[in-house]
C-alpha cells in the first residue's frame, strides 16, 4: 500500500496550481538573487573606492620610528652617556578600554606592583593618540621575558618591544654635569612639538641632556607596515629610517671627574675645574648625587620623595646653583680693587695690634680670624697687601673697606663675573649675590650701612658665589685678567650656539704688575714656609710643604653661623650644619696655567686644611697626566 | 522565465548514457555537473580561504568526495524505499536531536555537534535540510494532498519539533531556512493564497511584540547593528564591516586568488566557514560573485524543474523541499555576509569548509533525483 502512495501522482486538479506556484517560487528566487547581485554591484563597483581604501587602512599602519639619542663623550672621547636597548611590554591605546581589566591579565604574566600600575596610568593618561603603544613595564628581566613568551597567546594585544633608552654608565659620578632624561610628562607635552616628538618617550629634564635636548633627539622616522588583525606586523613595506641625534663631545675629563668625586669624597660640596685657554669645564662635581639611570625604568614615589626632601639634597647640583659666602677667597679681588680705586697701593702697610678693628660710631667689633678671647698672640703686626694676603688678614682689609665706596667696587668686583651667569651652556648656573646699595634697598627695604662694606670686603654678609664661580676667579686670575666663558660642551652645535662671544673681555683697572704682584702674593698662600709661626702662608703647612708645582690659590673659610659679639668661635657647639664651610680656589703651575679649581666642602671647617687638599689632589692629577702627555 | 526553464530541461544531456544504466543511475546530467563545478569552484577559493593549508584542504577533498559518493548511493535507492523510510529518518533525526542536548559538544555558545566515538563529528540539524522534506512529502502522500487547515496543524507539530529542538541549541540560521522551506512547500503544493496572506499579516503584528519580549537584547543589538554597524565597530558590528570591506576592496575583478589581504591577515573571522564568500569576494571579485549566484540558480531552477516534473505527489513534494531549503540557505547566507541579514551562523552549501553541511547537501540532492526521476519499473528491479 505504501508503495501505491509513494507513486502516486498528485491529484489531477492541483498539477496546474502546483505548476503555477514552482514557477512563482521560481520567479521570487531569481528577483531575490538579483537584489544579491545589486548588492554586489552596490559594494564592489559603486563603492569599491572607499572599500578598497579601507582595506588598505586595515592592511597598513604607520609606525613611528623614534630616532636614537644622540651620544655623549668627554674630551678624550670615553663614551659618558650611551643608549641601550630594554625589552618592554607595550599595549596598544586603542585596545586598552577597561584599564583595571588590562592590568588584571598583566597580573596573571609578570609581577606588576602598584608602582607600575601608578606609572602605566600616567603614561595612560600622557598618551595624545590612538594608535601612541602605551608601555605597561619596562626593562623586562629575562625570566619575565620567558614567562612572557610561554603565556602571552592568552593576550594577543600585548606586545613586547625593544625601547632603546638612555644609560648612564657612570651613574652618579656625572649626574650634575649631564644631567638626565625623564619621563615626558605632562608639562612637557604643552610645550613640545607634537609631531617632532610624536614618539619620544623621555627628554632632558636637567644639565646638558636638557640644554642640548634639540641637538640630541634626532629626527623621527617613519615605517609603513602591514599588520593583521591583532596589530603583529606581517612584512614591512617602506621605511624612512629616523636620524640620530648629533652626539655632543664634553670638555670634561672623566678620570679628572672621578678624582675630584674621590677627593671631595663623602663630604657634601662641590669641585669644578676649568682649562684656563678655552674655559672648558674639565671637571665638574657635587656631593651627594644620585643614579639617574632609575629615573628612566620609572622611580616609585617614597625613593623619588627621599630624593627630593633629604637634608643633603642629592638632586641639588651645588656647583652651579650651590651658593655660599665666598670669605677670605674674595680678598684678591678686594685687594685689585683697592689698587684700581686708588685707596692703597702694594707699599700701603697696616698695623694690627690686637687683632680687632673698630669702626667710628659703630659699637661692632670687627675682628680678625686669628683673634682669640684671651688676647694671646691674636695679632699680625705690619701688614702690606701681599702680607695680608697669604696671611689672609681681615684687619688690612676693614681698614680698607673703612674708606670703600660701594657701588664702584661692586662694578669692579662684577667684573670677575660676580653676580652674573658668566657661563656659555649652563643656563640654570646661579649668578650668586653680589650686593649693592640699589640692590640692598630693593631686597631689604634698608640703605646701606657703613658697617657692612667690612663684612663685604673679607666675602662675608650678603654676598654668595658658586663653586663654578670660585673656579672661574681662578681662571681669570689664571689667566691674567682675561675672561673666557666657562662651557661644557666641546663640539659645535649649530642649533644651540655658545652664548655671545665676549671670550676676550679684559679686566679693567688692573695693571700687568698689579696682576703679577697679585699673583706672587696667591703663590705664597701656598709656598711662603718656613718662615716661623705667622710668616708662612695659611695653606703651607696644609697642602705647600711638599707640593711638586708652583701654584697659586686663595683659602677660605665662610662663617654660617653669626658669633655672638666678644664670643670666640668654637666648633663644638655647632650643630652639623651650621659650621663654616671650606673654600679655596687656585690654579697651576703658575707660570703656565694649565688647571683653574674651585671647591666648597659644605659645613667643612677650615678652608686651607678641608678644602686645600681636595684641591691640590685636582690639580695634581691633572697636572702628571698632561705631563705625561707631554713627554709622550 | 518558462521559456527558458522548458528548453533547459527539454534538452538531453543525460541520454548519453544508455537504456539500462540510465534507468538505474539516472542522474540528470545537468544538475549532476553543475554541483560537480560548484564542488570545484567550491575547493579552489576554499583553498586561498584555509590559507593554502593543504591538510584541512585534504580534509575537505575527502568529505565532498564521500559527499559524491553518498550522493550516487542515495540515487540508488529506490523511491518507495524513501517513502516508507521517512518517518524512519525522521525520529532518527529527532532523536539525535535529543540526544544533542544531553550529549552535545559545546562550541561557540551553542550545542550543535554530537561526537559519538567511532562516528565523525556531525550536527543532526544538517539531517533536517533531508528528514524534513521526506516527512512533508510522506504526509501529504497519506493526506492525498486535501490540503485542509488541519493539515497545516499537523505539519506545524511535524516540522516544529525538531525546529523547536535546534532553535533551543541555539542555531537560529538553520532553524529560519527550516521554516522558510516548509512555509516554501506549503506554497507549491497549492494551500490558498489568502492563508499565507493572512499568515504573513499576524507576523507584522506580532513583530513589536517578539521584538520586546522574546528577543533577547544581544539579539536586538545585532539586528541593529545590521543597520549600523560603525556604531559598534570592534564587537558586533566587526563581522560585518570586516566582510562588506573584503567584498567591496574586490571590485570588479577582485585582488587575485591567495591575495585577499583582509583574510590572510585575520580580519575576517569564519573566513574558510560562514564568510568564505566575503574571502572569494575579495580575491575574485564581482565576476566572481555574480557567476556564483547564477550557478546557485542554475542548480536551484534546475532542481526545481525535475522536481515539478517528478511522476509523483511524494516525489515533488520531497524534491520542492530540497530545493527551497537549500536556495533558503544560499540566500540567507549570502545575505549575511553582504550585510543585508543579521550574523546567523550558516554555511555556504558546498563551499564552505565543513563535512556535515556538503555530506547533507549533496545526499539531499541525490535523494531529489531518486525520489523525482526514478521510474519504478518492474522490469528494472
Amino acid at each position: 500500500m505504501s508503495t501505491t502512495r509513494a507513486v502516486e501522482p498528485l491529484p489531477g486538479g492541483l498539477i496546474s496550481i502546483v505548476n503555477r506556484r514552482a514557477v512563482v517560487i521560481g520567479w521570487i528566487v531569481a528577483v531575490t538573487f538579483l537584489l544579491l547581485g545589486l548588492r554586489f554591484y552596490q559594494l564592489q563597483i559603486v563603492q569599491f573606492e572607499r572599500y578598497y581604501t579601507q582595506s588598505l587602512d586595515n592592511r597598513l599602519t604607520t609606525e613611528v620610528i623614534p630616532p636614537a639619542r644622540g651620544l655623549i663623550y668627554d674630551r678624550k672621547g670615553n663614551l659618558i652617556t650611551a643608549n641601550k636597548t630594554i625589552q618592554s611590554l607595550e599595549i596598544r591605546r586603542e585596545v586598552v578600554s577597561d584599564v583595571d581589566q588590562v592590568i588584571n591579565n598583566v597580573r596573571t604574566l609578570i609581577t606588576f606592583n602598584e608602582n607600575d600600575e601608578k606609572l602605566f596610568r600616567t603614561r595612560l593618561k600622557n598618551s595624545r593618540r590612538l594608535d601612541d603603544r602605551i608601555v605597561l613595564k619596562r626593562l623586562l628581566s629575562a625570566q619575565e621575558l620567558a614567562d612572557l613568551a610561554v603565556n602571552r597567546f592568552r593576550f594577543p594585544e600585548f606586545l613586547i618591544d625593544s625601547e632603546v633608552v638612555r644609560e648612564y654608565p657612570e651613574r652618579e659620578l656625572l649626574v650634575h654635569v649631564v644631567g638626565s632624561v625623564r619621563q615626558v610628562d605632562e608639562n612637557d607635552l604643552q610645550t613640545l612639538d607634537p609631531q617632532k616628538y610624536r614618539s619620544t618617550k623621555f627628554v632632558g629634564k636637567t644639565g646638558i641632556e636638557k640644554v642640548y635636548q634639540e641637538v640630541l633627539h634626532g629626527q623621527i622616522g617613519n615605517r609603513t607596515v602591514e599588520v593583521d588583525v591583532h596589530g603583529r606586523v606581517i612584512v614591512e613595506i617602506d621605511v624612512e629610517p629616523p636620524r640620530r641625534g648629533e652626539s655632543i663631545t664634553l670638555h670634561l675629563d672623566l678620570d679628572l671627574q672621578r678624582t675630584a668625586w674621590e677627593a671631595l669624597g663623602d663630604r657634601r660640596g662641590a669641585v669644578v675645574a676649568l682649562d684656563p685657554n678655552t674655559g672648558g669645564i674639565l671637571a665638574m662635581v657635587s656631593r651627594p648625587a644620585y643614579d639617574p639611570n632609575e629615573f628612566i625604568v620609572g622611580l616609585d614615589d617614597k625613593t623619588f620623595n627621599s630624593l627630593s626632601t633629604r637634608r643633603d639634597a642629592p638632586l641639588f647640583n651645588r656647583a652651579t646653583q650651590g651658593l655660599y659666602p665666598p670669605g677670605s677667597t674674595f680678598k684678591p679681588v678686594v685687594g685689585l680693587a683697592g689698587i684700581a680705586m686708588e685707596l692703597i697701593d702694594w707699599e700701603t702697610t697696616v698695623y694690627d695690634r690686637n687683632g680687632e678693628f673698630r669702626l667710628e660710631d659703630v659699637s661692632h667689633v670687627f675682628r680678625d680670624w686669628t683673634w682669640s678671647k684671651s688676647g694671646n698672640g691674636g695679632h699680625q703686626g705690619d701688614l702690606d697687601l701681599r702680607t695680608a694676603i697669604y696671611r689672609s688678614s681681615n684687619i688690612f682689609f676693614y681698614h680698607m673697606g673703612a674708606e670703600l665706596d660701594t657701588d664702584t667696587f661692586a662694578a669692579f668686583a662684577s667684573q670677575f663675573g660676580f653676580g652674573l651667569n658668566t657661563t656659555a651652556d649652563i643656563p640654570d648656573a646661579a649668578p650668586g649675590i653680589l650686593p649693592t646699595t640699589v640692590w640692598k634697598k630693593k631686597t631689604q627695604n634698608e640703605s646701606w650701612f657703613r658697617g657692612e662694606n667690612l663684612h663685604f670686603v673679607i666675602g662675608q654678609g650678603y654676598m654668595l658665589v658658586s663653586p663654578l664661580q670660585l673656579a672661574t676667579v681662578a681662571m681669570i686670575f689664571a689667566n691674567r685678567g682675561t675672561w673666557v666663558r666657562p662651557k661644557l660642551v666641546m663640539s659645535e652645535h649649530t642649533a644651540v650656539p655658545l652664548g655671545e662671544s665676549d671670550d676676550n673681555f679684559r679686566i679693567e683697572g688692573v695693571s700687568d704688575d698689579d696682576w703679577t704682584l697679585m699673583i706672587q702674593a696667591l703663590e705664597d698662600v701656598v709656598h711662603q714656609g718656613n718662615q716661623g709661626f705667622r710668616r708662612n702662608g695659611v695653606a703651607w703647612a696644609h697642602i705647600g710643604m711638599d707640593i711638586p708645582f708652583r701654584m697659586a690659590g686663595k683659602s677660605g673659610t665662610a662663617q654660617v653661623k653669626q658669633v655672638p659679639q666678644g664670643e670666640e668661635y668654637d666648633e663644638t657647639l655647632l650643630s652639623e650644619y651650621e659650621k663654616k664651610h671650606a673654600l679655596f680656589w687656585g690654579f697651576a703651575p703658575v707660570d703656565d696655567p694649565k688647571i683653574a679649581v674651585g671647591v666648597v666642602v659644605e659645613n667643612g671647617g677650615g678652608g686651607s686644611s678641608i678644602a686645600g687638599p681636595v684641591l691640590r689632589a685636582v690639580i695634581e692629577a691633572y697636572l702628571e697626566k698632561a705631563l705625561v702627555q707631554v713627554n709622550e | 522565465m518558462s521559456e527558458i526553464v522548458r528548453w533547459f530541461g527539454a534538452s538531453r544531456i543525460h541520454h548519453i548514457i544508455s537504456g539500462r544504466t540510465r534507468q538505474r543511475l539516472h542522474f540528470d546530467g545537468y544538475l549532476t555537473i553543475l554541483i560537480l563545478i560548484l564542488c570545484t569552484l567550491g575547493l579552489t577559493v576554499l583553498y586561498s580561504a584555509l590559507d593554502q593549508d593543504i591538510r584541512a584542504f585534504s580534509t575537505q577533498l575527502t568529505r565532498i568526495i564521500i559527499g559524491l559518493a553518498l550522493f550516487v548511493v542515495a540515487v540508488c535507492i529506490r523511491k518507495d524505499t524513501y517513502y516508507w523510510l521517512a518517518p524512519v529518518i525522521y525520529s532518527g533525526t529527532i532523536a539525535l536531536l535529543i540526544a544533542v542536548w544531553f550529549y552535545g559538544d559545546v562550541s561557540q555558545g551553542s550545542k550543535r555537534w554530537l561526537d559519538f566515538p567511532g562516528l565523525p563529528r556531525f550536527q543532526p540539524s544538517e539531517l533536517l535540510k533531508i528528514s524534513l522534506p521526506l516527512i512533508i512529502g510522506w504526509y501529504f502522500a497519506i493526506r492525498k494532498f486535501k490540503n485542509n487547515l488541519l493539515d497545516i496543524f499537523w505539519i506545524g507539530i511535524l516540522v516544529g519539533v525538531p525546529i523547536l529542538l535546534i532553535f533551543l541549541q541555539p542555531d537560529y540560521g538553520t532553524a529560519m531556512i527550516l521554516c522558510a522551506g516548509t512555509i516554501g512547500v506549503l506554497f507549491v503544493v497549492g494551500f490558498k493564497w489568502w492563508w499565507f496572506a493572512v499568515g504573513g499579516c499576524s507576523v507584522l503584528v506580532a513583530t513589536p511584540f517578539i521584538w520586546n519580549f522574546v528577543l533577547y537584547p544581544y539579539h536586538r543589538r545585532r539586528i541593529l547593528t545590521l543597520f549600523n554597524p560603525e556604531s559598534d565597530p570592534l564587537d558586533s558590528g566587526w563581522n560585518i564591516i570586516q566582510s562588506k570591506t573584503a567584498i567591496g576592496s574586490g571590485g570588479f575583478s577582485g585582488k587575485g586568488l591567495f591575495n585577499g589581504t583582509q583574510s590572510r591577515l585575520d580580519f575576517i573571522p569564519e573566513g574558510h566557514t560562514d564568510f568564505v564568500l566575503a574571502v572569494s569576494g575579495e580575491e575574485l571579485g564581482f565576476i566572481f560573485c555574480t557567476c556564483l549566484l547564477l550557478l546557485y540558480l542554475l542548480i536551484f531552477v534546475r532542481a526545481m524543474y525535475i522536481s515539478k516534473n517528478a511522476e509523483s505527489g511524494f516525489g515533488f513534494t520531497v524534491g520542492s523541499g530540497i530545493c527551497i531549503i537549500f536556495i533558503c540557505n544560499v540566500v540567507v547566507n549570502v545575505a549575511m555576509v553582504l550585510g543585508l541579514l543579521p550574523i546567523i551562523g550558516l554555511p555556504l552549501p558546498l563551499i564552505s569548509y565543513g563535512g556535515s553541511s556538503a555530506i547533507t547537501t549533496m545526499v539531499a540532492f541525490g535523494v531529489l533525483l531518486s525520489v523525482c526521476t526514478r521510474k519504478e519499473n518492474r522490469e528494472l528491479t
